[in-house]
């Protein structure tokens, strides 16, 4: 089993997200910083560490979206998210 | 303040019992060795491979895959400690010391600083203070249970350090670069302790 | 208009439906009120959530176990339930070395408490409004959410605008969640049809596939991209990956192809 096997989609971090967003944020689309590509966030590729979820880009493998919950608290990388915009 | 809901009947998959006394504060045994990642699996062909380590002056010492091989190589058994509880017990692992490695990059005059950075395949980022990694504590291992090191368990090479949690054992790991100062990781300046001793149970940053 | 950094998260929502609406969805305390076997190494979970917000077809819910010296496990298990229907449903594979799995098909009972939040998720979602064809393609336990959104479709006096095909593969035929469900839907409706492909092993006169989803089989399955059908891929994550990427060889859009990823074995 590889890393690629474990992978999930964006709906993946819907859970964690709802505890800081309103809307619904699987559904909204996201630019990646680096490679300019734009998809809704259900169709990022998830890696889920148990440390945090590393949320990366399908078409440039660069990370768009951290996620961490170290001691309840929730953390969140947007570095390498352009834009997002919430339909 | 309300009471936690508890669930009836559930105990998880854990097993207290005789290696109890081996495990850090809140970590749970298993027999298994999940595989964790923050990314895809990086395939880099041996051919293409080599180690680095790197002054903080700039001077380099580089080994490619042939090179690596030929330094010496130790047998190492060692518990594991993953920041997501679970451990694993006398786990075995062949590399080269850090030590060794060293040594020789200093033969090539590459000097060594007070911090260390390691750098992976696909970006990951670990820092460590090279009192951590000198002294017997750390390795580049190459073989794990007797068998060259899978991918997804970092292979072909991944940094070794069983004394912090796992995440400082860096998989797929490439090059050890010297700092005058200290700079935190992937996980360190996400959250996570920045040194990370699991006997003193540092997880994450703000832990004493 | 591009913004870069931390700061570029754009909060504006008019219009979105009751069911993600909820401020941080909370953890609620939902009770079995019934168990139904779905297949030997599966159920379903029948459950009354107290202020529950109704949710929409392809979402679904985090499970969260609490032992009593506060150790915790947590896991998703999408809705098997439309969201017409007066419980929640959720269906449960057992993975003998998972740590939720075995919990909720061995020691969960009519009568006990489960904690869960939801409904989550607003990308792999259906509802009979989007319109189709739809085309369901599901790998083992990855046929949850696509029932949600076949019963929802049977709700709706509308459905038979929309045109449905279910690709369904499973182990065996003793592996196949729903079967007399799925019989009774199809046999009723002209225009849903549900093909099976069994990958272990055929029952004896068995006339579906006998292998797995390959480019050949979706080919025949699958509207011609053309018709640009709404496409829903679930199951555990090397097959939603090749079934996803032969559909956009094949030609179609992969805007339309959503999938939803269960990890390695599709269960935990």
């Amino acid at each position: 089993m590889n890393g690629e096997a474990l992978r999930l989609d964006g709906n993946a971090a819907g859970g964690m997200l709802s505890e800081i967003f309103v809307p619904d944020v699987t559904a909204a689309r996201a630019t990646c910083a680096n490679c300019g590509a734009m998809r809704e966030m259900g169709a990022l590729l998830v890696y889920a560490s148990g440390m945090g979820m590393v949320i990366r880009c399908p078409s440039c493998d660069a990370v768009v979206l951290r996620i961490a919950r170290p001691r309840k608290q929730l953390w969140l990388d947007l570095t390498g998210v352009k834009l997002v915009v919430i339909p | 303040m309300t009471e936690p809901f508890i669930s009836r009947g559930f105990r998880g998959r854990r097993q207290p019992g005789a290696t109890a006394a081996r495990l850090p504060p809140g970590q749970y045994e298993t027999p298994d060795f999940p595989v964790l990642s923050a990314g895809p699996t990086p395939r880099t062909p041996l051919a293409s491979w080599d180690f680095l380590l790197r002054g903080a002056d700039g001077s380099v010492a580089r080994w490619t895959w042939d090179e690596f091989a030929a330094l010496p190589h130790e047998n190492v058994t060692a518990d594991i400690h993953c920041v997501t509880k679970w451990s694993k017990l006398d786990t075995m692992w062949e590399g080269v010391s850090v030590d060794a490695l060293l040594a020789a990059a200093a033969a090539r005059g590459v000097k060594a600083s007070p911090y260390v950075l390691a750098t992976s395949d696909g970006g990951y980022t670990t820092n460590l203070p090279l009192a951590d990694v000198m002294g017997g504590k750390a390795w580049v291992a190459v073989k794990f249970g007797g068998a060259p090191l899978a991918p997804e368990h970092g292979g072909p090479a991944r940094l070794l350090v069983p004394h912090l949690y796992f995440w400082k054992s860096a998989k797929w790991v490439r090059q050890l670069r010297f700092m005058e100062h200290d700079e935190a990781g992937f996980w360190e300046s996400f959250g996570y302790h920045n040194y990370g001793d699991p006997w003193r149970e540092q997880r994450y940053s703000g832990d004493p | 208009m591009a913004t870069r950094g931390a700061s570029s998260v754009i909060a504006a929502t008019p219009e979105s439906p009751p069911a993600s609406r909820a401020a941080g969805i909370a953890w609620r305390l939902a009770t079995v009120v019934d168990v139904v076997t779905e297949t030997p190494r599966a159920r379903t979970l029948l459950l009354d959530v107290p202020g529950w917000p109704g949710h929409r077809a392809g979402q679904h819910v985090d499970v969260r176990l609490t032992a009593a010296d506060g150790y915790q496990a947590e896991r998703s298990y999408s809705i098997a339930s439309a969201p017409e229907d007066p419980r929640i449903a959720l269906t449960v594979l057992r993975l003998d070395d998972g740590e939720v799995s075995p919990y909720l098909n061995d020691v969960l009972r009519s009568g006990d408490r489960l904690e869960l939040r939801g409904p989550i998720g607003g990308y792999f979602v259906w509802t009979v409004a989007l319109g189709g064809p739809l085309l369901l393609v599901a790998g083992g336990s990855g046929v949850v959410p696509l029932m949600a959104m076949l019963r929802h479709r049977a709700a709706m006096p509308a459905r038979h605008a929309v045109p449905a095909r279910l690709l369904y593969s499973a182990r065996r035929w003793e592996d196949v969640f729903y079967r007399e469900e799925l019989a009774r839907l199809a046999e009723g409706d002209e225009t849903l049809e549900v093909a099976f492909t069994l990958t272990d092993a055929v029952p004896p006169g068995w006339t579906g596939f006998g292998r797995r989803i390959d480019r050949m089989m979706l080919a025949e399955v699958a509207w011609p991209p053309a018709e640009q059908p709404h496409v829903f891929v679930c199951g555990p994550t090397p097959m939603v990956e090749a079934v996803a990427a032969t559909l956009v060889e094949l030609g179609h859009d992969p805007a339309r192809v959503k999938t939803e990823r269960f990890g390695p074995t599709g269960g935990s």
